[in-house]
């Protein structure tokens, strides 16, 4: 029997917006699926395209970075940058023969606990549809040549 | 500063791939300042290549190190204590920086991640021009500022040419006509009288023309 594929995904949260829509979904008890390990930075301007590959290089099967609605970020600009750098992972694991769907930049306001919780549904059943992150075989299978 | 793109990890890939212990190699100073060969960089082209090679079910072992100037033999002599540990050398520096490394470490090879591109300036983020051609002699002074010889085309000396429309060059409308440039610069100067000065044919031996070029101070040289 083959376990069933259950996508590791982390969320790369901003403080001011995408953090508190989670932290409202939470309130307004909406539920979203566990396979979504969120991590909250000051603003997604603070996250680096190597926070998100380094992700991937770790077995993560996918990436989001979840910031204020453009225009409204609390450091003005940081939500914008951040969707370039998504843009540049997402072509730079192209280059390496790996879906740049795996990551995506996506854009909320604090209030919208439910566009949190519709929105990590659907990216887990986009990864889940994408399949395991190849890395995430690789890991395993040298962790098993090792052991071996 | 000397700019530079990467190459494509493809190339790389094909560079490194018969190897299994890789010092990637970057640089602090122009490569670093135009986002191509700098700690991030080297940080980023490491994660790429050491999950391209997972793929492969290959462990590539990459140790990644940012020298100060690597087109310095004295911040290169800092990759002495890891050379042993390594098969061959992956350098985002520009090709001051990866021949300054073949010429420490005979004994490795070295390849360049990058394709050194121009001398040129930051116009804005993440944009840069070609500014200088390293001619060995200088004509700004008397061009108000403006390369006829690094943004004219033609590397014309008394422009501008035929091919100038409405202050764009020929070869594409979005490069600006140097010699437009020039005459705009040098009539807000009030020196529009200058532009009807002939340059004479400009002595190229102190460019490439007259060979590899060689500086010695004599005052710092031992």
């Amino acid at each position: 029997m083959t376990d069933a594929f259950e996508p590791e995904i982390v969320a790369f949260c901003c403080h001011y917006c995408a953090y508190t829509a989670a932290d409202m979904a939470g309130s307004k008890r909406i539920s979203y699926p566990p396979n979504v390990k969120i991590i909250r930075v000051p603003c997604t301007g603070k996250v680096d395209a190597i926070h998100i590959m380094r992700a991937f290089e770790k077995g993560a099967d996918g990436v989001y970075v979840a910031g204020c609605l453009e225009g409204d970020c609390h450091f003005k600009t940081g939500n914008i940058r951040a969707a370039h750098r998504v843009r540049r992972v997402q072509a730079l694991l192209e280059e390496i023969g790996m879906e740049g769907g795996r990551v995506e930049m996506i854009t909320m306001s604090a209030g919208m606990g439910e566009r949190f919780a519709q929105t990590a549904r659907e990216f887990t059943e986009k990864i889940r549809a994408l399949g395991p992150s190849p890395i995430r075989d690789a890991i395993r299978q040298s962790g098993r040549r090792a052991a071996g | 500063m000397i700019t530079a793109v990467r190459k494509s990890i493809e190339e790389i890939i094909a560079c490194v791939s018969p190897y299994d212990r890789i010092l990637l190699v970057g640089c602090n100073e122009c490569v670093s300042v135009c986002s191509v060969g700098g700690r991030k960089e080297v940080a980023l082209l490491s994660s790429a290549l050491h999950m391209h090679f997972l793929k492969q079910g290959k462990t590539m072992d990459i140790r990644e190190m940012t020298l100060e100037r690597q087109c310095d033999p004295e911040y290169v002599e800092e990759l002495v204590n890891y050379m042993d540990g390594a098969d061959a050398v992956l350098s985002m520096a520009c090709g001051c920086g990866v021949q300054t490394i073949a010429a420490r470490y005979r004994e490795k090879p070295v390849f360049p991640a990058v394709n050194t591109t121009f001398m040129g300036a930051s116009e804005r983020q993440g944009v840069w021009s070609e500014r200088c051609q390293g001619c060995g002699d200088c004509v700004l002074g008397i061009t108000g500022g403006i390369c006829p010889i690094a943004r004219c085309s033609k590397r014309l000396m008394n422009g501008p040419c035929g091919g100038s429309t409405k202050g764009k060059c020929e070869i594409d409308a979005n490069i600006d006509c140097a010699w437009q440039l020039i005459w705009d610069r040098l009539k807000a100067l009030g020196l529009e009288k200058r532009i009807e000065d002939i340059m004479e044919a400009k002595d190229w031996r102190t460019s490439r023309d007259g060979g590899p070029r060689t500086i010695t101070r004599e005052d710092l040289a031992s």
